[in-house]
């Protein structure tokens, strides 16, 4: 357990150290740059459809992200603390049975 | 989802095989584009040849992944609840968009788990629930570029995360390098994969598809390479965690052997 908190730290470190390294850049997303690419290529394309809906603010849109951060993350606890008493259950069975 | 790959199972043994695959190789060259002058491709950023192409492509994965499911879960019920878990780790992965060192922001995929426990094919039709999620919710990705998403991060990714694994455990490299490697694999192809889709549909008029795929390399690839290292470390966390508590469900998918302790 403590290998995996070293190894959680680890990617934290990873996420933040790039906010120091580029003080002044922006982080956007990279599918807007890669937006910016197709319109150097090719000036004329127009996007023949648009989201069928968008959400009507960046808030909006944090929320819905963190409603799908959340419900993932929320899944994944429970299951694993599912199979961790699942484990101590059965071990204790065993002492029992000793 | 046990009721549509039932139905799309009938369905497939009515049409004989040649015949389907007739059809599909037709289906094929009608979409594949003519006049090519031309993280997820944002919605009706490809041509419409292109997206049909992709869509095309993709639905005999999806069909095979729904088949894999049932066969899995037929197998060995008790797994039901890690391909939920599978399904979970992509699904909070993708939602977090993490800065990188080119200053911009790109997210995870999360598929490499899943492939690794269930196979690459189970992961298609994760993937796929992902990125419609996020299309239709979050505008981000794209209906009309579901296909082309659903190509490079639930089948290329996937296969990739899958091949790397079952290579390196073969030479017999420890557990902990083969999980993190196979999981930063599929982050990286996938975005290579969309590179190459986009440099496809947007070849540049000098140089062509070479030098519009340098291009949009440049803006996926270098912004992914440290988002597939914490791919790959939190898929070795969640892999910990299942090695001590689902060594039977493991052992049962073949995933780990039992002479090789974590």
């Amino acid at each position: 357990m403590k290998k995996n908190l070293i190894l959680i730290l680890l990617v934290v470190l990873l996420a933040i150290v790039p906010l120091f390294m580029n003080r002044g850049a922006e982080f956007g997303g990279a599918d807007g740059q890669a937006e910016e690419v197709i319109t150097q290529i090719n000036p004329d394309y127009q996007p023949w459809f648009s989201s069928v809906w968008e959400p009507p603010s960046g808030e909006i849109e944090s929320l819905l992200f963190a409603l799908q951060a959340a419900l993932g993350a929320g899944f994944i606890g429970y299951y694993i603390g599912y199979v961790r008493g699942r484990k101590q259950a059965a071990e204790k069975e065993i002492h029992a049975k000793n | 989802m046990r009721m549509l790959s039932e139905i799309m199972k009938s369905s497939l043994k009515k049409i004989k095989l040649p015949v389907f695959i007739i059809l599909y190789s037709a289906a094929l060259l009608l979409t594949l584009p003519q006049n090519a002058y031309a993280m997820h491709i944002m919605e009706g950023f490809l041509p419409v040849n292109w997206a049909g192409f992709w869509f095309v492509l993709t639905i005999p994965f999806l069909i095979l992944g729904l088949r894999s499911i049932q066969k899995t879960v037929t197998a060995a019920p008790s797994v039901k609840m890690l391909l939920g878990l599978a399904g979970a780790f992509a699904f909070v992965l993708s939602a977090l968009k993490i800065p990188s060192v080119t200053g911009s922001c790109s997210h995870p995929t999360g598929v490499g788990l899943g492939a690794i426990m269930f196979g690459p094919l189970a992961m298609v039709v994760l993937g796929c629930i992902v990125l419609i999620f996020q299309a239709l919710l979050l505008a981000h990705g794209g209906v009309t570029t579901l296909g082309a998403n659903t190509f490079s991060m639930a089948v290329v990714g996937p296969i990739a995360a899958f091949v790397v694994y079952r290579v390196l455990k073969k030479t017999g490299a420890p557990g902990w390098l083969a999980v993190f490697l196979a999981a930063a694999a599929g982050n990286m192809l996938t975005y290579i994969t969309t590179s190459v889709q986009l440099a496809l549909a947007f070849p540049l008029q000098s140089g062509g598809f070479a030098a519009a795929l340098a291009k949009f390399l440049g803006v996926f690839a270098v912004t992914q390479l440290p988002l597939a290292i914490m791919e790959g470390i939190l898929t070795v966390v969640v892999f910990n965690v299942l090695t001590t508590y689902n060594r039977q469900e493991l052992l049962e998918l073949s995933v780990i052997t039992e002479e090789v302790p974590q």
